[in-house]
């Protein structure tokens, strides 16, 4: 097989492709596509903004400057590289594999997705935009890129479903401290899809002086692809972490999905390494057999949303199905195309856990480790704990702890009925 | 040659500019969508745009997803819009129906099964907002097959390159969109408008609707002088957001505001 596997893969059916043959850097190709999945699924109006992205982007990836103005707010801004910590007494606990937590919670602002604010706003600020728009479900991403447009004196406008703003009421405040203006979304089912949606209709209007920082691996061609450029130092830091305090690779990894930026930063720099497992754990909500989920790649078909073709949450007509997951970072219907690609190609699996399995990780590692895990994370250390009992104790796992849980506090002891 | 192209020939040889009036399917319930069609023709209309509702329309604003949440709550499906169409041709064999809306409701039917149900009811063309022609080769061959016209839109923004590319994808006319900015936005300036479709015209062999921005007789006159129709939208869909159960105010106010824009744009 070509090293630059093209367009024509759509074609093949690729669960029969060889594996070791494939250029995994090679994707996506030029147009953006990983096989069938991803492009640039947008209307017209907002082409012209789209094509500037990608212009301003493969400008600056190999941009010395850049990349260099990057790596040092990511050293001391963000305070990388985050640890790779062994869980020793939840290993011990769970009697079987090495557990290693790539502690992305303890990056500044409290998770992975300052890394990728970080690369976008640095580019909006080549580029000139003065004004920084993004979405949120959670507020992770909100606060991230509320953070760095303080820091870089931009205007930054954040879209928040109705229904989150009430949710996540702390990181509403904290986005307004940062000087961010939050604009609840009342439109849909007013959450993540829906903010989205608003965010591209203020990108459409304002595309003259606005730069629209998307929060994860997904969104019309350049964004997939960039956006997992900026995550994919947590897999490079992971593999020589690794290399250096086990001297090996792990024989796992473990990261949750919503989007599935998280995840793809930790996979990326593991793909062309057969020997490595990888897993993928989407939030099976109530049950993947109740419907009230966000499994897309467990449960769905290929779709068009947002940009880019990807599994999809979606009625037999085509309607968006609103997901359902106690983690409102994990609350889309959709998963970033390169996710898609993986699967489809059997690289990496895709599994699910209930929203109890992750409360029961939360409370797991918080008692044992001492670390309050984001429930997002506890998805991916739900699975772990499913995962470790199979193997060996001279085996290792990586589960990415995505971010930390202090923002879950009050969901947590809502559901347990506990009054704060 | 398409019931598309005939109807902007015929327009041209009387002098005449097209009047697109647009609503969606199913809004504010599905009864009313066909007999509103043949009320907007008796009112003027040329062309009939029937928007396919959807659960996420990214490229509209708050009117015209206000109007597909209406439709959704009567689950109107796509086959259900299919079959507005198909009875919409029983009594009116002239008028061309462009079907709007975006990509994913056509791929969840599947493109081929689409276009035959299309063809099989007298549907005219589609227009898939969120299908560039960089990804819809595959949609655009199928439907020309189905001798559907595959519209396309074009921006303030779009290059002299992508306005090429864009009109050799296309069949029937190119919709320019007036406004950076949603569907309901407000403020229109005509100069910028004549400039830009006098330099769409001057690279693409096809007529140029215009649309966004046209809410009543004084600006669908001032756009139809310098293009060769227009596109009312929200205007429309916002009497029905006002009358909701009210079929018959809806069906009058609609066919005082088309008959008030096509005496205006006849005189």
């Amino acid at each position: 097989m070509p090293s630059t596997i093209n367009k024509d893969l759509s074609m093949l059916d690729l669960s029969n492709v060889d594996l070791a043959s494939v250029d995994w850097n090679a994707f996506p190709d030029k147009q953006g596509h990983f096989g069938i999945y991803g492009g640039r699924f947008a209307p017209e109006t907002l082409m012209d903004a789209i094509e500037e992205l990608e212009h301003a982007y493969n400008n600056l990836k190999n941009d010395q400057q850049f990349q260099a103005d990057f790596d040092n707010d990511l050293r001391h801004y963000v305070g990388r590289p985050s640890p790779l910590y062994h869980a020793q007494r939840w290993s011990n606990e769970l009697d079987g594999a090495q557990i290693y937590l790539k502690r992305e919670d303890l990056n500044h602002t409290g998770a992975h997705k300052i890394n990728n604010t970080i690369g976008q706003a640095l580019l909006a600020k080549h580029m000139g935009k003065p004004r920084i728009i993004a979405e949120t479900g959670a507020g992770q991403h909100g606060v991230a890129t509320a953070t760095i447009a303080a820091r870089l004196g931009l205007e930054c406008v954040v879209y928040m479903g109705e229904v989150d703003v009430a949710r996540q009421a702390p990181n509403v405040y904290r986005m307004k401290l940062l000087g961010a203006e939050v604009r609840p979304v009342t439109s849909g089912s007013k959450t993540l899809k829906d903010a989205l949606n608003e965010a591209m209709r203020d990108w459409v209007t304002n595309v003259d002086d606005t730069f629209y920082c998307i929060g994860t691996v997904a969104g019309p061609h350049p964004y997939p692809e960039m956006v997992r450029d900026f995550q994919t130092i947590i897999g490079r830091e992971a593999k020589q972490q690794s290399l250096k305090q086990t001297g090996r690779l792990p024989d796992a990894l473990v990261a949750c999905i919503g989007g599935g930026s998280n995840a793809i930063g930790l996979f990326h720099e593991f793909l062309a390494d057969l020997d490595v497992d990888i897993y993928g754990v989407e939030a099976a909500g109530h049950g993947l057999e109740t419907g009230e989920h966000a499994a897309p790649l467990c449960k769905a078909k290929p779709g068009v949303l947002h940009g880019n073709r990807m599994y999809l949450m979606a009625d037999d007509n085509g309607q968006v199905i609103e997901p359902h997951s106690i983690s409102a970072g994990l609350d889309y219907p959709g998963v970033g195309p390169e996710h898609c690609f993986l699967k489809d190609i059997g690289r990496a699996n895709y599994v699910a856990v209930t929203d109890d399995e992750a409360m029961q990780a939360f409370h797991s590692l918080t008692r044992i480790e001492g670390i309050i895990p984001a429930l997002e994370s506890s998805h991916a250390l739900a699975y772990a704990m499913k995962l470790a009992p199979t193997m060996n104790s001279d085996q290792q796992i990586i589960v990415n702890l995505s971010g930390r849980g202090d923002k879950d506090i009050n969901t947590i002891a809502a559901r347990e009925g506990i009054k704060l | 040659m398409s019931r598309v192209t005939q109807c902007f020939a015929d327009l041209r040889s009387k002098g005449k500019k097209a009047l697109i009036p647009y609503i969606t399917a199913g809004d504010s319930n599905p009864s009313i969508t066909v007999p509103l069609m043949h009320a907007m023709v008796e009112a003027g209309a040329d062309l009939i745009e029937l928007g396919i509702p959807f659960s996420d329309p990214m490229a509209d604003g708050p009117t015209i997803q206000l109007a597909c949440e209406r439709s959704l709550k009567h689950q109107t499906s796509l086959n259900d819009v299919l079959v507005m169409a198909h009875e919409f041709r029983q009594k009116d064999q002239t008028t061309p129906i462009i079907f709007m809306g975006y990509l994913n409701p056509v791929e969840a039917m599947g493109y081929q099964t689409f276009a035959n149900k299309a063809q099989a009811a007298g549907v005219d063309a589609l227009l898939t907002v969120d299908l560039p022609p960089e990804e819809g080769s595959e949609l655009v061959e199928i439907l020309r097959k189905a001798e559907i016209d595959p519209i396309f839109l074009l921006s303030p923004t779009t290059t002299d390159e992508r306005i090429k590319k864009i009109s050799d994808s296309g069949n029937g006319f190119l919709y320019y969109v007036s406004l950076k900015g949603v569907t309901g936005s407000t403020t229109l300036n005509i100069t910028e408008v004549a400039d830009r479709v006098e330099r769409i015209k001057s690279i693409a062999s096809m007529p140029v609707g215009v649309g966004f921005g046209i809410k009543d007789a004084t600006s669908a006159k001032a756009v139809s002088a310098v293009s060769d129709g227009v596109i009312v939208g929200s205007a429309i869909v916002k009497i029905i957001e006002n009358n909701l159960d009210d079929a018959d105010t809806i069906s009058s106010e609609i066919t005082a505001l088309l008959t008030s824009m096509r005496q205006a744009m006849d005189a």
